[in-house]
């Protein structure tokens, strides 16, 4: 795979450094059938601004590669920065936002407190907290239920209140981890069209685990295919897509054409 | 939303009744063979014979019986409640509150001793490592045998006097702690561990320290197993205190009028101090079934 696309090279020069650049990551996990390959030989850069999408089926590597990036796993061989910095030094600077698959709010906390949480870690005095919370509850389309316990929401508004948590502090990075994946088809088109909407509103640079096709396509700049034994990259795809991105563009050629190339590519990383 | 509370606790209490009607059933059956030879021996003696329903109406009315009829049991506790002042040694109420302070400081030690255990248990490994074996073992011991110890102890070392409470009281408290520390300490272990991966990645991900993942997860997550606990534990504390009366030659206490009422042959009294004891659980559990119910509250659990 070649390391840089040529679309990024462009972007750097109007955009700044990278956001994230991997060159030769590799993990290998030991257990106790003998080593496993999680990750081999990714070589991938994300500009400040890209919806970058990991999509492949089970096993490969692209929850790995996030919690690399998160420093939850560490890498066994290769470089990864983000925002030029160790994956390490990032987390402890509060680099990111992490959504993952299960919304994971405290059962006794309200969705104000729940969201208002890595703020009271993070040390924000209480006004700026209540400020911030309300805000991106707002964002999030959940400035009603500021007061609600979480078992008193949907699944899907649940989530919602998980994004709003990570958006709460001041990351320029989001990793969403198959954020959806729980979730029924109509919640989840809606809740991705609120993603796109949220995602040009804040122009941040999110890393977006998934399974579906159709999800992939929408929401990225740049669709990465991956697949499994070892994990590794088999193809990075540059959406043409328009920024504006009604729900109805999934019917256009344009969208077909790419989600048969994603479809394509993970076909062809099963066949091996 | 009232009436359906109501139908609730009808449906709640009504199987309830059903049981209790049922034992009284048999509990009023079995005294008459329980009691037959003493009424049997009576009547030889007074040289009459008895039809059925006047044997049944003796068993149900001896002084001494070996097994008292409920509604003597229900009169023998009534008159040690409500018969005598609370401060005569005849009261119940009176030996009742010396079996529950003892309950009350054994417990809140236990709980304390089992809370700081678990702390010990998730956070260092070498205590996860020994501690839990001892603590089972611990429980393997049959109180009955190590109270005597207990108290025999409390009593060489003199502590009461240093603390300036009777000596006594501290060994039942000792023997009250032991019984109740053993729940506190599992439940606390599992609630302290309840949080799952995910949530400790989160954590990590907002770089929360060792402190913060105690007060904002860990701590809040463990409050359901602990109340859970904390049920099983005063029950446990209030036994504890009760076996602690038995070896002591204490003659206060609910425990201490039990054992003197057997001696004394007298049973209507043990019964009805059988069953202020149970009452006093009772009481007890409700109480940290409201605390529990509060903190619940407090806490935005669901109903």
């Amino acid at each position: 795979m070649a390391a840089i696309p040529e679309a990024s090279v462009q972007a750097w020069a109007a955009a700044g450094p990278p956001v994230i650049h991997a060159s030769g990551v590799n993990l290998v996990f030991e257990t106790a059938d003998g080593p496993v390959h999680a990750l081999k030989d990714v070589d991938l850069t994300v500009g400040r601004g890209d919806f970058v999408s990991f999509i492949g089926p089970s096993g490969c590597g692209k929850t790995t590669f996030l919690r690399c990036v998160a420093a939850l796993e560490t890498p066994t061989a290769g470089r990864l920065n983000v925002n030029g910095m160790t994956p390490e030094a990032a987390r402890q600077a509060r680099a990111y936002g992490y959504v993952f698959q299960a919304a994971g709010l405290y059962p006794w906390r309200t969705i104000a407190r729940n969201v208002a949480l890595p703020l009271e870690i993070m040390g924000y005095p209480a006004a700026e907290r209540a400020e911030r919370v309300r805000r991106v509850l707002d964002l999030v389309e959940l400035g009603g239920f500021a007061n609600k316990f979480p078992w008193q929401l949907s699944g899907g508004m649940q989530q919602r209140a998980s994004i709003a948590r990570a958006l709460a502090f001041d990351a320029d990075i989001l990793l969403m981890d198959e954020p959806f994946g729980a979730l029924d088809e109509i919640v989840r088109d809606r809740l991705n069209e609120e993603l796109h909407k949220l995602w040009q509103r804040t122009g941040k640079t999110i890393l977006f685990v998934t399974h579906a096709i159709p999800e992939a396509v929408y929401l990225s700049t740049r669709i990465v295919v991956m697949s499994p034994r070892p994990g590794r990259i088999t193809d990075v795809i540059d959406s043409p897509l328009p920024r504006e991105r009604p729900l109805e563009i999934r019917d256009s050629p344009e969208f077909i054409a790419i989600a048969h190339r994603v479809r394509e590519g993970l076909r062809a990383g099963y066949v091996e | 939303m009232p009436r359906a509370a109501r139908g609730c606790r009808m449906r709640s209490v009504l199987p309830v009744l059903t049981v209790l009607a049922a034992i009284l059933a048999v509990w009023y059956a079995a005294t008459i063979p329980m009691n037959a030879r003493l009424v049997d021996g009576q009547a030889a003696r007074a040289g009459v014979t008895l039809t059925f329903s006047e044997r049944a109406a003796r068993s149900m009315s001896l002084t001494r019986p070996v097994l008292p009829a409920p509604h003597q049991v229900a009169q023998a506790l009534w008159q040690g409640i409500a018969a005598e002042p609370v401060s005569s040694k005849r009261s119940l109420v009176y030996h009742a509150i010396v079996t529950v302070e003892a309950t009350f400081a054994g417990f809140v030690l236990g709980a304390l001793v089992g809370i700081a255990l678990a702390l010990g248990i998730v956070y260092v490994r070498v205590l996860d490592l020994t501690v839990m074996p001892w603590a089972v073992i611990s429980q393997t011991i049959p109180i009955v045998a190590l109270a005597p110890m207990i108290v025999l102890l409390a009593n060489a070392t003199g502590i009461g006097d240093r603390l300036g409470v009777e000596n006594r009281l501290v060994s039942k408290t000792l023997i009250a702690a032991y019984l109740s520390f053993f729940p506190v300490l599992v439940g606390m272990v599992k609630g302290l561990r309840a949080p799952d991966a995910m949530q400790l990645d989160l954590l990590r991900t907002w770089n929360a320290s060792g402190w913060q993942s105690f007060a904002k997860l860990r701590l809040p997550a463990s409050v359901p197993y602990l109340f859970a606990s904390l049920k099983v534990a005063i029950a446990a504390a209030l036994v504890g205190a009760i076996v602690g009366e038995l070896p002591t030659g204490a003659v206060d206490g609910l425990g201490a009028r039990m054992l003197v009422a057997s001696q004394f042959g007298q049973p209507l009294l043990m019964w009805a101090a059988l069953f202020a004891a149970a009452g006093v659980a009772g009481v007890l559990i409700l109480a940290v079934g409201g605390l529990q119910r509060a903190v619940d509250r407090a806490m935005g659990v669901r109903g």
